[in-house]
């Protein structure tokens, strides 16, 4: 039972830190890029969306070169904040984090841009700072794109695998995640931990999509996060 | 009220080129843009408000400078205290009718309703017909409604100055006189001056002291 708790564990503990920073910066850059020109917007936006494109082997190792011990960024990162990156489960958030990033921007991106102007405008005749015309306006009529995009996310943060691989390894009971976990239990002709671990990632994808599309689905929000 | 308006904007939209000049001064309570659509009457409007900065000019309301490029006066729309009525009143659509009226107590950390603002926001309600309304939300609401849902939501901010975009154009003709009559009467009830836009001449009879002119972006009959 161990064999898939652990794994599992781990893995919605990753998918979840993962999906909270992809979250925070997808909705950061999303409102950004719908309201704010700037020269070299374009290349910008798809700079943000190439983690979907890209392979995650490639991801993989461009987080290997960025946070490695070799690199001044890992260097800092673990002397001034003890955060070690490499073959650990801290890794394999910052792997699940910039693969998961891209569905939460465009979807966060989209819903930004959906909000009528006037709406901000109308708050700002009010009386209202930036500040507030963020949180009473923009962002509660953009808040279930946001988390419709949350949840996709989540979903591509618990199957993450390439990216994992490259930068957290594959240490059972420490950075295993449950698609590696699936991988090797196949490799070692395990089949009944196989089956159990599959069954447990495709129930939670199926839910999560579902969910995300009703999330959608429903339209205008009155879900005001205050 | 008297408005000292002296702008110039230019804007680029679809690849078009519109120039604004506007130059008018007036000193009635209830003064009327009048001209054809694509004129510029909005975008002089969103100017006044704070919304668009002109590329040039001076606003003044009664000798207070809002605007002015040459001395690099720009005061935020937040603290200009107009009233604002969008031509689709803009009304938030996540939030019931006595949440958009009361949305101007929104600024700022929340906390809690005094009394007498409470029976202020209560006869606003009723003022506007809207006591019964007070839990829908905007989309449930008929054009009449809504307008006054716009108005009763401006006026609790107490502006020193009323705007109103095109504020008969979305309803029907019944409902049109009826309610050129209504804003008259806020007008004179809440003592609040007002500037409205407007392409119709049926509304500058009865609702505007003093009329300016505009034709593609430039004020055709100086007052």
């Amino acid at each position: 039972m161990d064999a898939a708790l652990v794994p599992l564990l781990l893995t919605l503990k990753v998918a979840l830190w993962a999906t909270f920073f992809a979250a925070i910066l997808g909705a950061a850059a999303g409102l950004l890029l719908a309201r704010v020109r700037f020269p070299g917007r374009d290349a910008v936006d798809a700079l943000l969306l190439l983690p979907m494109v890209l392979p995650p082997t490639v991801l993989g190792y461009y987080l290997l070169v960025a946070f490695g011990r070799g690199s001044a960024l890992g260097r800092w990162l673990e002397g001034s904040l003890g955060i070690e990156l490499i073959f650990t489960w801290q890794g394999a958030v910052a792997a699940a984090t910039v693969v998961a990033f891209p569905l939460v921007f465009k979807a966060a991106r989209t819903a930004f841009e959906a909000v009528d102007r006037n709406l901000e405008n109308a708050g700002r005749t009010l009386g209202y700072g930036e500040w507030t015309v963020f949180v009473r306006v923009s962002l509660p009529l953009a808040w279930r794109g946001i988390v419709a995009g949350a949840m996709l996310a989540f979903a591509r943060a618990i199957g993450e695998f390439g990216a994992t691989l490259m930068v957290a390894g594959n240490i059972s009971g420490r950075t295993q995640t449950m698609s590696i976990a699936i991988y090797e239990a196949v490799h070692a002709g395990d089949d009944a931990l196989a089956n159990v671990l599959v069954l447990i990632a495709s129930a939670v994808c199926i839910v999560l999509l579902v969910a995300a599309s009703h999330a959608v689905r429903r339209g205008r929000s009155r879900i005001v996060p205050l | 009220m008297r408005f000292d308006i002296d702008i110039g904007k230019t804007v680029v939209a679809q690849g078009r080129r519109f120039a604004l000049a506007a130059r008018f001064t007036a000193e009635v309570e209830r003064l009327a843009l009048f001209g054809p659509s694509g004129s510029g009457k909005s975008l002089t409007l969103a100017c006044i408000a704070g919304l668009v900065r002109p590329d040039r000019g001076r606003i003044a309301i009664d000798g207070e400078v809002w605007f002015d490029a040459a001395r690099g006066v720009d005061v935020p729309a937040r603290e200009r205290r107009v009233g604002f009525v969008f031509q689709d009143y803009a009304l938030f659509p996540h939030r019931t009718v006595e949440e958009n009226v009361a949305a101007a107590d929104d600024r700022g950390y929340p906390r809690r309703r005094s009394a007498a603002r409470r029976s202020e926001i209560e006869a606003l309600l009723a003022t506007f017909g809207l006591a019964d309304l007070r839990a829908s939300y905007p989309e449930q609401l008929s054009g009449g409604q809504r307008q006054r849902v716009a108005l009763a939501r401006a006026l609790l901010a107490k502006p020193r100055l009323l705007l109103l975009d095109e504020p008969f154009a979305a309803l029907d003709t019944t409902l049109r006189e009826r309610l050129r009559g209504e804003l008259v009467s806020v007008q004179r009830r809440f003592n609040v001056p007002m500037l409205f836009i407007t392409h119709d001449p049926d509304d500058l009879a009865e609702c505007a002291q003093q009329v300016v002119e505009i034709a593609d972006g430039q004020v055709a009959s100086p007052s």
